[in-house]
């Protein structure tokens, strides 16, 4: 294998900021070899492949995707028509990874996405990609009119018998369409309430048809994982998981950003050495592992790698891989008042233990960090979240908003209760600012 | 969200109603879509299932069209796609980047999630709000500004960031602000001018 030495197979074509590759420069750096080997593999290899290399959803969930894909009907009896959607709607608070891969190789997601829809046998494709992301959508454009030029998109790819076309399907705002379902009903022009599974999406999904949702950056693994194989694929990760991964840090440290790192490094790593340490004279209270809707932990953690398991085991999620950081001057219970407000106004409201339990959770938040607040909301809190937790509602949204509101109750306990011991914030914030928050 | 002062009350009261008298692009009562919006609307079928499935697509030209939705406009592309427009409604109320009420020119997203939080964007909507006289979800009385919450906005590293058109503002100050609204008003004020008739 000509190759195996790469090691950051996603951001290894991404050139200075404001450009994006080309198809020219994509393929003269490897591009589309992955495509064309994948072509003449039979569908069912490259989901084993996709399986045994151990790839796992970078969407948050971290399921395996080559076992998703495996639940997608196959064979004679199966549905004609099957769609493939990529999860672009990233607007997990703290997470800035796929904006960077569209913006910067739109050719790796859209090789990603034919592999993909090889596999499952798919024709049709939608890039579900938030409004906001102006451009992101307008590379992505350009990179599926050069792939359609090129006929590596519409009839015969690449001389093959398959056919498949990519539609960039544009939203319009709202959190929750991120959710697998919830994105469907979007696309089929309906509210983006999230549906009832079972049936799951791989056998009634978009228009009812099979279909499989996958995050871009699980998508962006795709054409490497098939072209150097399980082996090196396995290689890259340093921990249990496989892969390479884009992580982040956001927050008061020296050098915010992402770096594209082997599964499994660890968190100090990430933040003392990539992200630079905290900014002067400020210490680490905790952080949020992977975005808004991940467990807070604390310093106590930093030894630990990045890896789905090993999170899990500490009491948080890997998430999106993207840190927030919290120093020792951000005030812990407003930073839960702002999360908990973000998933209150973003609540579809379907379900009751979301929509009527996020209000109320902000309102003793708020109570507490204005100052007003009683000994006995800590544990009134606590039950409101714990009514949000799994099992309580259709989708992950009021368990994820519980995540940070229980773990910071746990991590943070003295901080909520010195500001109602004091009857105040105990940090410096200008009255004007809290009234306002 | 609901403790607003009495003063903030009647400064929304007072934005709403210019943003009424105000704002009204011209056209935006048509109950019938015009020739280019039925273009673009007939581009989108071919690539959904049905014709309910462009919605979404259809309520955003539209839009780009007439700056918001009205319930005209809402009803024009209901009878256009033969659906009913409580179905339609219920979209275009779901979703933040429609717009059910007139907004200004300039449409600001001011993010307000964890990371651009620790970094103060509190302060920034705070001032905003004294400079302006704009809580979100309003409108400026020369009906330029408009502030609008948002979900994160995924700039996290260049926190505090706000998305206006298709402009992202990176690390944003009060100063940074202050000199973009000088900016727009400059801007908007020359533009107006210019289309004055002789």
């Amino acid at each position: 294998m000509q190759t195996n030495s790469l090691t950051k197979p996603l951001t290894k074509n991404m050139g200075p900021e404001n450009v994006a590759t080309s198809l020219d420069s994509y393929r003269a750096n490897g591009g589309y070899r992955g495509l064309r080997k994948a072509l003449r593999m039979a569908p069912a290899d490259i989901v084993t492949t996709v399986k045994d290399g151990g790839l796992r959803g970078r969407g948050g969930a971290g399921f395996n995707t080559g076992l998703k894909w495996s639940f997608v009907p196959a064979g004679d009896d199966a549905p004609p028509v099957k769609y493939l959607v990529c999860n672009a709607d990233e607007m997990e608070p703290g997470t800035f990874k796929d904006r960077l891969l569209m913006e910067r190789d739109p050719h790796l997601l859209i090789e990603g996405m034919i592999i993909a829809a090889y596999a499952i046998g798919a024709h049709t494709a939608y890039i579900f990609i938030r409004g906001e992301y102006h451009l992101a959508t307008a590379r992505l454009e350009n990179a599926i009119a050069e792939a359609r030029q090129q006929k590596l998109l519409g009839s015969n790819i690449d001389g093959s018998d398959f056919s498949l076309e990519i539609h960039l399907h544009r939203s319009s705002g709202n959190y929750i369409c991120g959710e697998e379902t919830a994105l469907l009903n979007a696309l089929e022009g309906k509210r983006a309430l999230p549906r009832a599974k079972p049936p799951f999406p791989q056998v009634s999904g978009l228009w009812g048809k099979p279909t499989v949702v996958n995050n871009v950056e699980t998508l962006c693994n795709i054409p490497h994982l098939v072209d150097l194989g399980i082996d090196w694929y396995k290689n890259l990760g340093r921990g249990e998981d496989a892969g390479s991964k884009i992580f982040g840090v956001s927050g008061r440290v020296r050098n915010p950003g992402a770096w594209e790192l082997p599964m499994g490094t660890p968190i100090r790593q990430i933040i003392e050495h990539h992200a630079g340490g905290l900014c002067d004279g400020l210490k680490l209270k905790g952080f949020l592992p992977g975005g808004g809707s991940t467990d807070f932990l604390g310093p106590q953690h930093l030894d630990l790698p990045m890896d789905y398991d090993t999170i899990g085991k500490a009491g948080s999620r890997m998430g999106t891989g993207t840190i927030i950081v919290v120093d020792d001057r951000t005030c812990p219970v407003g930073l839960v008042l702002n999360l908990s407000r973000f998933f209150a106004r973003e609540s579809c409201g379907w379900c009751t233990p979301c929509r009527d339990g996020l209000p109320w959770v902000v309102q003793i938040l708020q109570r507490i960090e204005r100052g007003h607040g009683l000994p006995e909301d800590l544990e009134l809190l606590r039950e409101q979240a714990q009514r949000m937790g799994p099992g309580n509602t259709f989708c992950a949204l009021a368990p994820g908003a519980a995540a940070p509101i229980l773990s910071g109750l746990d991590l943070f306990e003295q901080d909520f209760i010195d500001h109602i011991a004091r009857g105040c914030c105990p940090y410096v914030v200008e009255p004007e600012v809290l009234e306002a928050v | 969200m609901n403790s607003f002062s009495e003063t903030e009350v009647l400064s929304e009261i007072k934005a709403v109603e210019v943003m009424e008298q105000s704002n009204t692009p011209p056209g935006n009562t048509d109950t019938e879509l015009s020739e280019e919006e039925k273009r673009e609307i007939d581009s989108e079928f071919s690539r959904y299932e049905d014709r309910a499935s462009v919605g979404l697509e259809a309520l955003r030209i539209v839009q780009k069209h007439r700056g918001w939705v009205s319930d005209e406009s809402l009803q024009a592309v209901s009878d256009y796609l033969e659906i009913p427009p409580a179905q339609l409604e219920s979209v275009a109320t779901y979703f933040q980047l429609i717009f059910r009420q007139p907004v200004g020119r300039e449409v600001m997203l001011l993010c307000k999630s964890a990371s651009c939080w620790i970094m103060g964007c509190s302060r920034l909507q705070v001032h905003i709000r004294n400079r302006l006289q704009i809580a979100p979800g309003q409108t400026s009385e020369d009906g330029i500004f408009t502030l609008l919450e948002t979900p994160c906005l995924g700039d996290c590293d260049k926190a505090p960031v706000m998305l206006v058109g298709e402009q992202v503002h990176h690390n944003i100050t009060e100063k940074s602000i202050d000199k973009w609204i000088e900016q727009k008003i400059i801007q908007h004020k020359t533009t107006d001018a210019d289309q004055l008739p002789d």
